[in-house]
């Protein structure tokens, strides 16, 4: 027969097993598979007594079948229309042109975290040129000086990332690059 | 033994408290333009991004449209939509429900604030 002790103890291991769990379920491995979103009604922003709330869709419904991601919409956009899962208009207007641009831009060559290699492809699919171009940055490879505070108050790439886009606590999705290895030889050289 | 057991309840309780805390209230990216329609009598109007960006791309509404790239940039009137221009390029009952359905886009708590909800995770002084 066991002690009492004994008995106790294997309580209070039982109690660490549990919080450990709970712990580990909380974690971005974990994330992916307790992604979730709120219903319109409990949003904060929705009024509950608005008869559209019975129409709309729900973002949960929408938003779980696409491909995951550990902040922002918890949606990987890029990944979403990569894999084809979804396929949004390019144009209402039939004249409007298409322009996708394949050219990535290393940026931050002088800085002391890592470079960051920027990609025009995953940028233009969804968006015009004329949206960050000549008005964000121009155009021209080195003629942007570009700053971390500035971002974080919603300038140059803050406009979208933090905003629309996946935010500024994901550091290295854009400081993608390590300095100590061979720059890769198709990028072009920014600032 | 029980200091043990009340250390790990305290602990487990301070795990929920910490991580479990509620999802960021509105959809990441959500606008709520509300310049006019509360002074109107009307609901704040919502606009997901995640709603219509799987069904267009950013271009269309920030090239083709003419939308700013920044909440509270753009002087909406209804009055411009029902005209074909702004939202009124797709609700039109064609591409999507038409200007009729007001409920379905003034569809906000009154009183909010017109801005970017549920985004800037960073926590930045911002501008959103």
């Amino acid at each position: 027969m066991r002690s009492r002790r004994g008995r106790r103890r294997s309580r209070y291991y039982l109690w660490l097993l549990l919080a450990t769990l709970i712990l580990i379920a909380r974690t971005p491995v974990a994330a992916d598979m307790a992604r979730r979103w709120l219903p319109l009604v409990k949003d904060g922003i929705h009024d509950p007594k608005s008869p559209a709330l019975r129409l709309l869709q729900q973002p949960g419904e929408a938003l779980s079948r696409l491909p995951a991601d550990v902040a922002g919409s918890q949606v990987n956009w890029t990944a979403a229309l990569e894999q084809g899962r979804i396929n949004p208009r390019t144009n209402i207007l039939p004249e409007t042109k298409i322009r996708v641009l394949d050219t990535d831009i290393l940026l931050n060559l002088r800085g002391g975290t890592p470079i960051v290699r920027f990609p025009h492809r995953q940028h233009t699919v969804w968006l015009d040129c004329g949206n960050c171009h000549e008005q964000l940055f121009k155009s021209k490879a080195g003629a942007n000086k570009f700053s971390m505070q500035l971002i974080l108050q919603g300038e140059q790439c803050g406009v979208c990332h933090g905003a629309v886009a996946f935010p500024l606590t994901q550091c290295g999705r854009c400081h993608n690059t390590a300095r100590d290895k061979p720059l890769p030889a198709a990028a072009v050289r920014g600032s | 033994m029980r200091k043990g057991m009340l250390m790990c309840l305290l602990m487990l309780m301070a795990a929920v408290a910490v991580l479990d805390v509620a999802p960021a209230r509105a959809e990441y990216g959500d606008v709520v333009l509300n310049k006019r329609s509360d002074k109107e009598g009307m609901r704040p109007v919502i606009f997901s991004h995640w709603f219509h960006r799987i069904r267009f791309r950013c271009k269309v509404c920030h090239d083709e449209l003419g939308f700013k790239m920044r909440a509270g940039a753009n002087d909406v009137l209804m009055v411009d939509i029902v005209d074909g221009k702004f939202c009124g390029l797709c609700h039109n009952g064609q591409i999507a429900w038409g200007t009729e359905r007001c409920d379905l886009c003034h569809s906000g708590r009154h009183g909010l604030e017109s801005r970017i909800h549920g985004g800037n995770q960073s926590l930045g002084p911002g501008r959103w």
